[in-house]
Order: C-alpha cells, then sequence, then structure tokens
C-alpha cells in the first residue's frame, strides 16, 4: 500500500462545526448516547489505558474542575479502550488511594466503535490505545473544538475550562476572543466585511489598533 | 446510573426516578426533582421503557400500571 492510499484508507477525523458523530455507548454509569447530552455542553475525552500513570494524575485534575464546569453547563464523559469493571475498579481505586471520587461515566470502547467515529486513535503513537482527545460539543450537539496531546504529556485543565468560557463567550455575544484571553479580558469585535463597514468602526468607541483589529469590554 | 437491574429489580436512583414519573413529567422536570443529572435520567428513563415501567407521551413520562405496581413499596 502507498502511502497515499494509507492516508486514504485512514478512518476520518471529525470536524468543527458539524455534528458530532452520534454514539450508544456502555459507560460506568450505565448505557448512555450523545443525544442524551441535548441542552448541555459536553466534554468528551479519552484516555490511553486505566491504571497508568500520567492518566490517573488527569482523572483527579478532571475530577477537580467537574463542579466547575457544571456551573458552565458542562458535562464531562471519559473514553478508553478499556471494559467497564476495568474502569469500575480504577475509579475505585483511584478513591481508595487517592481519595478523589470520579464523579463523571467513563465510557468502555472495546470495539472501539466511539474510538473510530472520533479519531480517537493515533497509530503513530499507540495501534491499542486511545490519544489524549478533547472534543467540546455544544448543547445541540455540535463539534465546536477539539484537543489532542500526546501520550506522553498530560492535558491542562486550566484551558480547557478557558476554552468552555471563550466558546460561551462568542455564542453569547457574537464576538470572538484573542490569545491568551481569560473572563474578563477585553473581546475582539468580529473584522468588518466592507469598507463602508470599516468606516463606521472609527467612530464606534472601540479600542482599535487598526481597522481589522478592535477590541471591546463586555 | 443504570436504573434496572440484571434481575430486573430497581437500584436505588431508579426507583428515585420512577417515584418521580408518578405524575406525568418532561425529563428535565425529573432530573429537577430527584436532583439527577440531565443525562443519566434520560438514559433511566430508556431502560425504563424498555422494561415497561414507563411509557412516553410526547416529551412527558409516567409510569406504566406495572411501574406504578413496582413502585408500590411491596412492589419489588
Amino acid at each position: 500500500m502507498t502511502v497515499i492510499e494509507q492516508v486514504e484508507a485512514r478512518p476520518g477525523l471529525p470536524r468543527l462545526n458539524e455534528p458530532a458523530p452520534a454514539f450508544e455507548a456502555v459507560t460506568t454509569h450505565g448505557p448512555l448516547q450523545l443525544s442524551d447530552y441535548e441542552g448541555s455542553w459536553l466534554i468528551l475525552f479519552s484516555h490511553p489505558a486505566d491504571f497508568t500513570p500520567v492518566c490517573t494524575t488527569e482523572f483527579m485534575a478532571f475530577a477537580e474542575i467537574y463542579p466547575e464546569l457544571q456551573k458552565r453547563g458542562a458535562e464531562l464523559l471519559g473514553l478508553s479502550i478499556d471494559s467497564v469493571y476495568s474502569h469500575i475498579a480504577w475509579v475505585r481505586n483511584i478513591e481508595e488511594k487517592a481519595g478523589v471520587k470520579i464523579p463523571f461515566p467513563v465510557i468502555a470502547d472495546l470495539d472501539r466503535k466511539v474510538a473510530t467515529a472520533y479519531g480517537m486513535v493515533m497509530p503513530g503513537e499507540s495501534k491499542t490505545e486511545t490519544s489524549r482527545c478533547v472534543f467540546l460539543i455544544d448543547p445541540k450537539g455540535i463539534l465546536r473544538a477539539m484537543i489532542y496531546y500526546p501520550l506522553t504529556t498530560g492535558r491542562n485543565m486550566d484551558e480547557i475550562l478557558r476554552l468552555v468560557d471563550a466558546l460561551q463567550t462568542a455564542d453569547a455575544n457574537s464576538v470572538a476572543t484573542p490569545a491568551n484571553w481569560r473572563p474578563g479580558d477585553k473581546v475582539i469585535v468580529p473584522a468588518p466585511n466592507t469598507t463602508e463597514l470599516a468606516e463606521e468602526r472609527v467612530d464606534a468607541g472601540y479600542e482599535c489598533t487598526d481597522w481589522y483589529l478592535c477590541k471591546k469590554s463586555l | 446510573m443504570p436504573c434496572v437491574r440484571p434481575d430486573g429489580t430497581l437500584s436505588g436512583s431508579g426507583r428515585a426516578l420512577l417515584e418521580a414519573v408518578q405524575a406525568e413529567m418532561t425529563a428535565v422536570d425529573a432530573a429537577k426533582k430527584i436532583g439527577m443529572p440531565l443525562h443519566l435520567v434520560r438514559s433511566g428513563l430508556r431502560e425504563m421503557i424498555a422494561a415497561g415501567l414507563v411509557r412516553e407521551d410526547g416529551e412527558r413520562f409516567g409510569q406504566t400500571e406495572k411501574g406504578a405496581a413496582t413502585a408500590r413499596p411491596s412492589g419489588g
């Protein structure tokens, strides 16, 4: 098989601003479907394997930010290619050894259906494990953001919270957010797409670097 | 949480959910009433419909006769 054929044979990744792939899965909280989360933001994330060190630190960190996510109307749903019994044993072990209760469900994706639909397996890293993926799905079931981390690197929970805040702020105010934006910072007013709108910017009271880069406070 | 055990009896959360829909209500209202996340309420209602304990009428859910009998203290 040529390199081009190999590339073409790979399952595709989901795409931003398109409906997230539907699924029905066995989880530690019983069978769940993507549609069960309609009306909530969903953070679907994968980890390589249960009972592994980096994943354990991540699970404890996800549990720590869960109350903050809930305040934002967001739910967490984990996934790996392990059995539900392995997941149950692992979350019980985390609670026993570290005193951290894992409050969110974890998908047991032994048949890899969800992992394949979301492009979570990166064969260049591992053919048997999911990479550290994060998918932000909005209340209408639209995939809004994706983050992929390698096996060696634990994820940054602050960035996940920041991303939820940024998307919700953008949706609520029809704005964009600049690099390293934090809640309370100024936001970017969408660039004008006509000369007339560009001229109107001058008197609009925005903080402008130039006509295409204007910020405002919310 | 799974609401219906493999032997057909209800878990604690299953019993709470079945009792909640004694008066017909939406999944959203049931979630508020028993303080369970909405996604788990939807999953639980689906399980109980499959078990013949709950019926669905549009967006509202209520007990079937079997569900009402199960929800009674001696109903198992």
